[in-house]
This record gives structure tokens, sequence and C-alpha cells, in this order.
């Protein structure tokens, strides 16, 4: 163990550091600077918010040497390559989201400062669970996330349906913390620790006689919230709501870093302590992934809300992404992460896209209508937002592609044929609805009388463009250099099956 | 010969053509430059093609002008094209209709110029990628690739009911791909690696042959499309704008008789063997059945589309015979189906043009005013019969006769849907070009201009020359698929598998 046997060594910690700094001091200049018009605050935010979430991303980077596997604070948070990328991929994602909103949090004129305090805060919360290693450090990560994502769903309070929203996500997010927490204690109880490597240990030893139906039932809580936090169906039930109801840039966030965040977190829950436990664990992640499939693109046929649908797009991709857990294999790993990566691409280039169009009165898009021929007035967003349209129906030589291709893979070589197959058809069928915002953008001509929230303009500013090109580029020539993010994934599988 | 890696030179032109067009996009008389861009782009790309076929040595099975790149190499996966006597055939249909399409689209397209040329480019290059890919993953992403152009060809610039057809052609099609792409994903952990030369020699348990085949032919006979698999074909056909029919029936159906061709074949010789009499009766219900449905249709281009289904159940008839004339025969047939049928795709829209209807009913007589145009659909109306002398003729007899040594049960019907491909494609003609000219709006039309020439021309011209001196092409594909038939007789009858003369029949059967 390297630093003192009092005091850990902070510098594991140094990231997350960084941005807990950077809130306090948000919070303060909010404080002291009250007088200042909001928009210039939330401006001066946006910035810092976007420039500690890099800082970080560089310290994390200098920190990290690939291959290492770096343990502190008594072996309760470590650094090895897996979550090396896990944590990349959620600072990565956030500053993404704080790039895009930016257009949208100035002009909507919430009357709150908190909103990049809060984006940081979740962040911290969700570096602090994908490098736990321990069952009570997660959940503290866990809690710092929602916590914060419940406030940022609330922030637009006097909206009567993001109220609503905040609320259901709270209470469900409640329910879905209490359960793991009674997960972990039955696994405490049955393990005598909640320390992963400990849990491991004692899992081998009792595998000759299989394992106590203490610690399975513990497992299956566990599962249970996992699911909730990943939108699993059928723990899905507050993403629909909570996806239509919050201010569009918040969906975005809650879309991106916080359910790759959770994704990574339970293949590494599955994976490190219960990966003897596979033959266990295997059925009911079967089980979730085939059922987030098929009612992800069943349930977003018939919608006609834009981040409704986007929901139910959510819940089928996550069905994907835990096709690669139920593998159970190292190629499972690497197709995860990613399709994580890759989904974290395409699903802020799509929500960039929305938060591009604007409606008559400034106000964001919501229906599907508001798009109905945008592509005669706005060629190039429109261009981008099939783009990703097409990409997150799968459809080669697009990215969303070779996301589902490896995720595919994974499954047919640990024999799920009957998932793969599943899921194949599933992709078809939600084929359908990504089309068919395309074809609303370019098969229809301007309607006569346009709808209030219809997309008439757009606005650009320099987050939002850069970042919806950096993403509109990655998905477009991904396939010309995939080796790229193959390598990074290969590293961080073996970091974990060792 | 050259280093130049002159088959990826050829694949990827295209795709720099649309680049172009892309960047070019903001001009003022953009229209009429990416005209010009993408007539350019395809012609240089047909030269290319046809530089291909200057150095390509016949009577070999090997691939030529191999291009390997690392691509995942974690995986296994390269970029890896090459072609053989095959692909070069389609690739030259190919690169042949692509600006045939772009002067059909001359004046009729006036929307959109720019991204109607960029579809069809990428389209091009998405086309060549799947008949020069000898990687699994490479093929499937061209394959599939195809759609997206497609879908917005349909979509933007077809006909009323455009946004069903589009919807109906990509998820009908889609549906059939994601299965094979099940089917491929298991190849490639038993071959150990995503290259199609290596799948193409490694035997394959016969059990688990039967499912991967079902796999592989919900993608082809989709997208050939055999009977009952056809029904998006009408819809598509007669919403795409004219140049969007032409290259679907020219050269998107092939895509299918050529994935049976490269993979079914030679990778599942005992399902073939198996499913045989399965695909000898979908081919001839095809060929009998959707004569009768284009007899009693009113649409032009529903009549044609139809036409095509049963001409490609021919293609499936003499593919699945797996003797050498068969084979030899599907391929002449794809090719020259590829010709006729973008010709008379190009016929109907001639006429479109100028009246916008495609009803029969709204036709008759037009000989008296169009002369030129009448002589030009009554050789492609006599050339879709297969009258001796045209290239539909080599394909469809060489066919005939390779299925006859198999199963004469077969033959006998599919005989009987000539005839009946005679009676719909004649009594067409004579509705629309016969008869009274009694509709006023007929009496004024204008006879083919430059470019409708400049397009049929190299048509009649390469469809006489086929039917009349086949050899360049039965050449070039002859030893692909002497290989071909080889294998897949040592697969099936393993002991007498000396005896096999393919060689020499398929000498007879072209001095017949």
């Amino acid at each position: 163990m390297i630093g003192g046997f009092f005091l850990p060594d902070l510098r594991l910690i140094l990231p997350e550091a960084i941005l807990i700094v950077a809130v306090l001091y948000l919070l303060l200049e909010a404080v002291i600077r009250k007088q200042r018009p909001l928009a210039v605050i939330h401006k001066l935010h946006n910035h810092y918010g976007l420039l500690a979430l890099i800082f970080s991303l560089t310290a994390l980077i200098f920190l990290h040497a690939p291959g290492n596997k770096w343990v502190s604070f008594e072996g309760q948070i470590f650094l090895d390559d897996f979550v090396f990328v896990a944590k990349a991929l959620i600072l990565l994602g956030s500053a993404a989201v704080i790039a895009i909103s930016m257009p949208d949090i100035v002009k909507d004129n919430i009357a709150s400062y908190e909103y990049s305090a809060l984006v940081l805060l979740a962040t911290v919360g969700m570096l602090l669970m994908v490098g736990a290693n321990d069952f009570l450090l997660l959940f503290i990560g866990l809690e710092i996330q929602g916590l914060s994502l419940y406030i940022l769903a609330a922030l637009y309070h006097h909206r009567l349906k993001a109220s609503e929203a905040a609320l259901k996500y709270f209470v469900l997010g409640a329910l879905a913390t209490a359960i793991y927490v009674y997960g972990v204690s039955l696994i405490y109880g049955y393990a005598g620790s909640t320390d992963f490597e400990a849990i491991f240990s004692v899992i081998r030893s009792e595998s000759i006689n299989g394992a106590s139906i203490g610690l399975i039932i513990g497992l299956v809580f566990i599962v249970a919230s996992m699911a909730f936090k990943t939108s699993a169906v059928p723990f899905h039930m507050w993403t629909p709501d909570v996806y239509q109801g919050c201010p569009t840039p918040i969906t975005a966030f809650i879309a991106a870093s916080p359910k790759v965040a959770a994704m990574l977190i339970f293949l590494r829950i599955m994976f490190e302590p219960f990966e003897l436990l596979y033959g266990e664990w295997k059925t009911p992640l079967v089980l979730l992934s085939m059922l987030s499939m098929i009612l992800g693109a069943f349930g977003a046929l018939r919608q006609t809300d834009l981040k409704r649908l986007l929901a139910y797009s959510a819940i089928s991709q996550m069905g994907y992404a835990l096709m690669g857990i139920a593998a159970g294999n190292e190629e499972g790993i690497q197709a995860v992460v990613v399709y994580l990566a890759l989904y974290l691409v395409m699903i802020i280039g799509t929500f960039g896209c929305l938060l591009c169009f604007r409606g008559k009165n400034y106000e964001g898009i919501q229906n599907i209508e508001d798009l109905v021929g945008v592509s005669q007035l706005h060629p190039k967003v429109s261009f981008l937002l099939s783009v990703f349209m097409f990409s997150l129906s799968g459809i080669p030589p697009l990215a969303g592609f070779f996301a589902k291709f490896y995720v595919f893979k994974a499954a047919i070589s640990a024999g799920l044929f009957s998932l793969a197959i599943i899921g194949v058809l599933t992709s078809v069928v939600s084929a359908f609805y990504y089309l068919r915002i395309v074809k609303v953008m370019y098969f229809e001509p301007v309607p006569e009388d346009l709808p209030i929230s219809y997309g008439q303009t757009v606005t650009w500013s320099a987050g939002l463009t850069v970042t919806l090109n950096i993403c509109a580029l990655i998905t477009l020539l991904f396939f010309a250099y995939p080796s790229l993010l193959l390598d990074i994934a290969q590293r961080a599988s073996f970091a974990i099956v060792r | 010969m050259t280093g130049l890696p002159l088959l990826s030179m050829t694949i990827f032109l295209p795709l720099l053509g649309a680049l172009a067009i892309f960047v070019n996009r903001g001009n003022a008389a953009k229209g009429h430059n990416a005209r010009w861009v993408a007539l350019w782009t395809s012609l240089v790309t047909f030269g290319l093609t046809l530089i291909l076929w200057w150095n390509f040595k016949s009577g070999t099975s090997d691939f030529q002008f191999e291009d390997k790149l690392q691509w995942m190499s974690l995986l296994n996966i390269s970029y890896h094209v090459g072609i053989d006597g095959v692909s070069l055939p389609l690739m030259l249909l190919t690169t042949l209709l692509i600006p045939i399409c772009i002067l059909a689209s001359w004046t009729s397209i006036q929307e959109k110029v720019p991204e109607y040329m960029i579809a069809f480019l990428v389209l091009e290059t998405m086309l060549l990628g799947t008949f020069s890919a000898l990687d699994f993953i490479l093929f499937y992403i061209f394959f599939e690739g195809v759609l997206i152009p497609m879908f917005f060809i349909i979509g933007i610039w077809g006909g009323p009911r455009r946004i069903y057809a589009a919807f109906k052609f990509f998820l009908y099609t889609l549906l059939g791909s994601v299965l094979s792409l099940l089917a491929i994903i298991y190849v490639y952990f038993e071959v150990g690696g995503s290259d199609i030369p290596l799948a193409l020699t490694t035997p394959f348990d016969p059990k688990v042959q039967i499912w991967l085949w079902l796999a592989f032919f919900a993608s082809f006979a989709i997208k050939i499309p055999m009977w009952p698999f056809h029904t998006w074909l009408p819809d598509a056909h007669v919403e795409a704008p004219t140049a969007g029919s032409v290259v679907l029936a020219g050269v998107l159906l092939k895509m299918g008789g050529y994935g049976f061709i490269r993979f079914s074949l030679p990778m599942f010789p005992e399902a073939c063997e198996y499913f045989t009499p399965f695909v000898f009766s979908l081919s001839v219900i095809a060929i009998i059945y959707t004569s009768f449905v284009a007899l009693a249709q009113r649409d032009m281009k529903k009549l044609i589309a139809y036409s095509s289904v049963a001409h490609m159940g021919f293609v499936t008839l003499g593919i699945f015979a797996a003797d050498p004339q068969g084979i030899q025969g599907s391929v002449m047939q794809m090719v020259s189906h590829g010709l006729i049928s973008a010709a008379l795709f190009l016929a109907v829209g001639v006429l479109y043009d100028r009246i916008h209807s495609r009803e029969i009913s709204d036709y008759g007589g037009v000989v008296h005013v169009i002369p030129k145009y009448a002589v030009v659909f009554m050789f492609f109306i006599l050339a879709s019969i297969g009258l001796p002398g045209t290239s539909a003729f080599v394909g469809e007899f060489l066919v005939l006769l390779g299925v006859y040594q198999v199963n004469t049960w077969a033959t006998t019907f599919a005989i009987f849907g000539m005839v009946l491909s005679a009676a719909y494609a004649l009594w067409l003609y004579r509705r629309v070009v016969f008869g009274k000219l009694e509709k006023p709006d007929l009496k004024i039309i204008k006879d083919l201009d430059w470019q409708e020439n400049l397009a049929f021309a190299p048509l009649v011209i390469v469809v006489l020359f086929l039917g009349i001196y086949p050899m360049p092409l039965l050449e070039v594909s002859e030893g692909a698929i002497t290989n071909i038939v080889d294998q897949y007789n040592l697969a099936v009858e393993p002991e007498d598998a000396r005896k096999i003369k393919s060689k020499t029949n398929l000498q007879i059967a072209m001095k017949d």
C-alpha cells in the first residue's frame, strides 16, 4: 500500500477533490455575487464547471499508469484500467453535457445557481461509485449521485411536470436505495464483510457446497437496485416520466454519465465479488436484458413525445449493454465498455441536436411533430440528428452498429443464442421509431400552421457546436479506426478478469 | 501489375465524389455542378472497373486484386477486398448502371440535387464494396449500408406513397440481414476470424449448417427477393424515382444472388442440398405466380417489378441446381436482368416524365408520336422475354440446361413461366405503344432527348453483344464457378467426387 498508515494516499482521489473544490467555489461565488444577473452567473459557472471537469480528467490521466492497480483508503478505493476507463467516460460525459446545456440553461432562466455545481457533485458521486471496492463506499457514491440528480430534476420547480418527475424520481430512487442497503446488509451478514475481495474469497471457499442462500438473496437485491439505476425492465418505470418531465439539458445529463456509471459498476459488482456465482446471476441478467430490449423497442413505437421516446430508446440500449454483462466473459466486458462509450457519444449528440432546436418563444421542442420538415429549414442539425438516429438503430457503417456487433459477438460466444436473436429482432423493431424521426424531418413538408414548440430557429453556442461536431465525427468515422477503443476496452477487461 | 490498390480505389472513388459534392454544396449553380461531378465520378469508376476487367486473369478461382489491411487486429477482423469471376460481372453491371441512373435523373430531379447525387454515389460505393468484400464484417457493413442511401432515395424523391414504401423496404430487408449477422458471428467463432476465403474452405457441421443456411437465406431471399418474401419489392419500385428503380432492380436484387453463390453454396453444401427442393419450389412458384400477378397489373412499374421477381426465380433455380451451367446461367441472367429491367424502368420513366402517370390505361398509340422510343422499348420488351440474340436468352437457356440435369419438373414449370412472361410483356407493349392515339396530352409529347439516348445506347449495345457473343462474361466467371461446384460436389458426394467432370460439361454447354 502506498502512503502512510494513518494518512491514506490522497493523490488517488485527486480528480474527485478537484471537483469538490470546484463545487464549493461555485456555491460560494453564487452567494457573493448575488446581485449579478442570472445569465452571467450561469455562463460563468458553465465555464468553471467545464474547466473543473477538464482538470479532473487531466489529473486522472496523469495519475493513472496503464496496467497498474492502485489501492488506497484501507483498500476501499482503487484505480485500475477498468476504473480508469469508467472515470474517464463519466468525466467526458459530464463535460459534454455541461457544454451542450449552455444556451438552454441561460435562456431558460432557471432561478437557481446550482446547476453546474450539482452536475459536478453528481459526477463526484459517480467517480466514487465506480472506484469503490466496498459496498458501503459504493453506497455513499450512489447517494451523492442520486441526491444531486433528484435536486437537478427538481430545479425547474415552477413547472408542474418537472416537479412531478422529480418527486417520482426521488421516491422510486429511494426505494431502490433501500433495496440496495438491505441487500448489502444480507451480504454482510453472510459473508462477514462488505469488501469486494473479502466477499469474493468467502464465495470461493464456500463454492464447494454452493453459496449460502442469504448471499444469493442479497445478490438478487443488489441486482434489482442496479437494474433500477440502469433503468432495466422491470425496474424502468421512472424512466419515461423523468425523461419527459425534466428540462432537456438535465434529461441529457441523466441519460448520459449516470447510466454509464451505473452500468459499469453493475458490471464490476457482477464480475468482481460475485464472479463465481455466474451460474446464479446469469438467468436474471438474461431476463433483464431480454425484457429491456423488448419493452424498449415496443414501448417507443407509439410515443409522440421526443424525450419519452428517447427514454424507451435508453431502456432498450441498456438492454443491449446488459447482454454483454449476461455473457459473463471477457468479450462481454469489452463489449459493454465499447457499447457505453459509443452510447455516450450518440446520446449526447442526440440531445445536443434537440437542444439546438428552438420554438417560437424560444422554448425547447417537445414532440416529434415539432420536427416535421425541419430539414428544409435547418439542414445541418437535421443531418446530424439523422446520423445519430441511424447510429442508435445500429445501421452500419455508423458507430452504433459496432457497439451492437460486439455485444452480439459476446452473447454468441457465451452461447446465449436466444438472447442474441431477440436482440437483433428488437433492433429491427426499434429501427422503426428511429427512422420515424428521420422521416418526419426529411420526407414531410413544413406544415402550414406550425405548432407552438415547432423547431423554427436553431441556437448554436461554441460548446454545443464543438461537442456536436465531435460526436458526429466519432459516430460517422468510428469504422475507420475502431482499434483505439477496442484496445482500451481490452485493457479494461484484463483488469477485471486477471 | 501496378502497385496501386486498384480495387480499393474503384470502391471508394464514388465516396470521394460524394464528399466533393458535399463540400461544395453551397455554390450557386450547385445543382448543375453536382450533376456533372456525379456523372464524371461514376464514369471514371466505370473506367476503373474496365481496367480491372482488362487485367483480370480468367480461368482461375483465386481472388484477384486483393487488398488487405489491419482493421480490428484484436478481433482478427481486417479490411480485405478482392474479386473473382462472380463479383467482377456484378461490379461491371453496377458501375455501368450508376452513370445511366445519373443521366436518367438529369432533368427529372430538380429538388435537392446535390443530396440526390451524394446518395447515389454513396450507394455505388456500398454496392461495389458488397461485391468485393472478403471479410464478413466488411461485407455486412457494405450490405447493410446500402439501406441508408436507398431509404433516402425512395423517401425523399419518391412517389405519393413513398414513406410507406421506404419504411417497408428498410425494415423488411433489415429484418433479413440482422439474422445473417448472427450467422456471421457464429461463423466467425467457428473459423476463428472473419476472413471470407478462410471461411469458404472451412467445413461446418451439417446440423449447424441448416441453421446457418436459414439465417443467410433470410437475408438473401428477402433481398433477391424470392416468393413469398417479395412484397416489399413492388411498393419500393413503384414509389422510387426512376433512377431508384433502375438501381434497385438492376443491382440491389443481385446482392441476394451474389450472396447465395458466394456464401450459401460453398460454405453450407449439405444444407444447400437439403434445401434444394424447397428453393426449387419457391422459385417455380415465383416464376409462375408472379407472372400471373404481372398480367393483372395496371401500373407499368408494378408490372415490371413483378416480372423482376419472376426473373429472379430463374436465378435461384440456376444457383441451386449447383452445376456449372446453372450457376453460369444465373450470373448471366443477373447481369442481363440488371441491364434489361433497368432499361425497362428507364423506358417507363421516359413516359412518366412526360405524362406523369404510370397507369397503362393512360397510354396507347404512342408509336405515332415517339417512334424512336417505341423501337427502344420494343427491343427491351423482347429482350425481357428472352428472345434469342439478347443476353436474357443466354442466361435463361443456361439456367434451364443446368436445372434440367437435376430436376426436369422444375424446368418444365419454368418454361411455362417463360411463356407467361411473353404474354404480360407483349400485352403491356401493345396497350402502351400500339393502338389508336386518342389521349390529347399524348399527342404533343417529345421523343427521346440526348440524355435519354445516351442512357439507352449502352444498354442496347451490351444486351445485344452479350446475346450474340456471351463468351467474355462466361470466361470471366468460369473459373470461380467451376471451383464452387467442384467444392460443392466434393462435400455432397465425397465417394464419387473424382467422377465429376464439371469442366467438360461446361465446355459442351458453351459450344451449344
